[in-house]
């Protein structure tokens, strides 16, 4: 097939994965005229366009920055190098190969064609729609995401309502609790479904507490009354199987109900092109250089696991980029970096493939629900490896646990660990060289004895 | 008797958990568990004087967008908040608007601007 056009490496999505990404790849070497950034929106940025509070980016930048504020750091960097990007323009589709072909379309060029030696997915997430709302009857007007509630007040400029009760206690809803707060709105309740919080601790303390809007733990929505709008929301303390506990329900009048139940990674491109995708995190699986099944294609930001911090997802992103451009550039000089006998165009023997392609495996256990990444090949490794993961459940003072094969290599202690908040690890190429014959390395949080 | 009071640090999503204690006069004796300077400046203050950043958006006038993003550029009084808000919500801007740009210059004479957060072209 030949394509419309050619770029060395693609990069789907334009927030801030996709704008580190592409600003890290020309740090290591690709000419930015070989790059392409596709985006859908009509600007650069992604969803923290509309995510106007502070905090992002203290770390990165030593600055305390609003959502569009970071993300024009990254546009201007992007803009400086002069890394090619189209706006407007919507991937529909991608084919794997050694070369693999984006199908793209827009309003100005229509349908066209793109062959890339790289990808990278960097398509961000979505909000778990209403269909999370597990209740029976009238859907009437008044029931929003607390994301597209966010975009109508931060970005359009008008209020979604005036009395308002929230299900969900993740990020975005207990921003636009404060948001809708300071607006003149009245949130009534913040209802999450489990006994923890999904959010992080800081958001409950400045966007809940500093209001004093009550947040109920174990409870969940069990009505909603109002046919043409939403004129109250009923909520019901739920037992440990999750179901109401009679007697508990207490009933808010509202006109506005938001959801805040939770993101899932945008896959439908990744699933289309075949790459092998993990279950806790709907996200790809990837091996240590952030590649996925599929050579050549890497993937970063929250369309690999969802992220709370986007100073995270930059420093995730630099890094997808630079692996990216380590492959083109070794596509080009010599086939020391690509194993596959596809891209070397002639089948590798047996034993190479062997020697390369097993890479040490990454077991998330015991409390440990996944971790990014998967596999990790010693000889591609860098001096230090981030492994990060997220935890089921609450817990206080246990510790994090690395074993290499089946004996305890390290084990760190922390005062708290939660559902809400990405943890790391930090492996040392130099330990894993060290240790004889490895082939997994294991995560998992040990409880502290209980007395 | 010493006074201690645990706290999240919100300066940043990390969320440290800080531990400060304070003498019988008020005064902040020890803070702990901080990772980084801004964590211990602001349990220093919280205990004593909170205050916090407050995030908006300003009426645009012939902008490519109706509204734009804005902040305090400093700390202001948690007990002036809604306050702030107020004069926010009053205030109007012509496009285009740059990041930084002063929209409110002294809110309430608090010291502090109220500066935009985003970019907003004049629509042609
Ligand atoms: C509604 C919402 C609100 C959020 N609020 C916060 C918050 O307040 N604070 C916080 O720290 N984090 C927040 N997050 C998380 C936030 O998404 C991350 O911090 C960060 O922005 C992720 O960056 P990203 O580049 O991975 O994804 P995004 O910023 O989502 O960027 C992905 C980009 O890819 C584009 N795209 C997707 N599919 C295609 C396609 N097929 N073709 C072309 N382009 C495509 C999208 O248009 C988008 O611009 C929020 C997420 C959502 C969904
Ligand atoms: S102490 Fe520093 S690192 Fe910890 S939350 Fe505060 S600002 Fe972030």
């Amino acid at each position: 097939m030949t394509a419309d056009r050619k770029a060395k490496i693609v990069i789907i999505g334009g927030g801030p994965a996709g704008l580190a990404a592409a600003s890290s790849a020309v740090k290591n070497g690709t000419a930015a005229e070989d790059i392409l950034i596709i985006e859908r929106d009509h600007v650069l940025g992604g969803i923290l366009n509309q995510c106007i509070h502070n905090g992002f980016g203290l770390h990165t930048f030593n600055e305390e920055l609003t959502g569009p504020e970071y993300a024009q750091r990254f546009i201007n960097i992007v803009e400086e190098e002069k890394v090619p990007f189209l706006l407007d323009t919507i991937v529909v589709d991608v084919s794997a190969g050694a070369t693999k072909i984006i199908s793209v379309m827009n309003k100005t060029d229509g349908f066209f064609t793109i062959a890339a030696d790289a990808v990278i997915l960097a398509m961000g997430c979505r909000e778990r729609p209403r269909g999370a709302l597990n209740i029976p009857g009238y859907r009437p007007a008044g029931i929003y995401t607390a994301g597209t509630a966010q975009r109508f007040v931060n970005i359009e400029g008008r209020m979604p309502g005036h009395e308002v009760v929230i299900l969900g206690s993740g990020d975005i809803g207990l921003i636009m609790a404060r948001r809708m707060t300071l607006e003149g709105a009245k949130v009534k309740v913040v209802a999450e479904l489990m006994p923890y919080s999904g959010g992080l601790k800081r958001n409950i303390v400045q966007c809940l507490d500093d209001f004093g809007i009550p947040l109920k733990l174990s409870h969940t929505v069990i009505d909603i009354k109002g046919k043409e709008r939403v004129e109250a929301v009923t909520i019901a303390e739920v037992g440990p199987d999750r179901k109401p506990v009679p007697g508990t329900e207490e009933t808010y009048t509202c006109d506005t109900l938001l959801l805040s139940c939770g993101l899932i990674p945008e896959n439908e491109l990744s699933s289309q092109l075949g790459v092998e995708m993990n279950r806790v995190t709907s996200g790809p699986v990837v091996n240590e250089s952030l590649e996925t099944s599929v050579p050549g294609v890497f993937a970063c930001g929250n369309v690999l696991h969802v992220h709370d911090l986007v100073d995270y997802v930059s420093e995730e992103a630099t890094a997808a980029g630079k692996c990216a451009a380590k492959y083109v550039n070794a596509g080009q000089e010599s086939e020391v970096y690509r194993t596959d006998a596809e891209s070397a165009g002639k089948p590798a023997s047996e034993a190479d493939k062997h020697a390369a392609d097993i890479p040490i495996e990454i077991i998330a256990r015991d409390g440990v629900r996944y971790t990014v990444p998967s596999t990790i090949h010693i000889d591609r490794m860098e001096d230090l490896q981030k492994i990060r993961f997220r935890v089921g459940a609450v817990y206080r003072d246990a510790s994090v646990v690395i074993d290499f094969n089946d004996k305890v290599f390290r084990s760190q202690k922390k005062r708290i660990l939660a559902p809400g908040e990405m943890e790391q690890v930090i492996l040392k190429k130099s330990d894993l060289e060290a240790a004889p014959d490895l082939k997994t390395i294991t995560i998992r949080i040990e409880e502290a004895p209980k007395d | 008797m010493n006074k201690i009071t645990e706290l999240t640090c919100i300066r940043c999503p990390i969320g440290c958990q800080i531990t400060v204690t304070q003498d019988e006069t008020g005064k902040v004796i020890d803070i702990k568990g901080n990772s980084c300077p801004n964590g211990y400046k602001y349990a220093g203050n919280e205990v004593v004087n909170p205050t916090r950043i407050v995030t908006s958006t300003v009426r645009v006038e012939g902008g490519e967008l109706p509204v734009v993003s804005v902040k305090t550029a400093g700390d202001i009084p948690k007990g002036r908040m809604m306050d702030c808000m107020r004069e926010i919500d009053k205030a109007n801007v012509k496009a285009p608007v740059a990041i930084g740009d002063v929209i409110i210059s002294n809110c309430l004479g608090l010291g502090v601007n109220i500066v935009a957060t985003r970019n907003v072209d004049a629509t042609l």
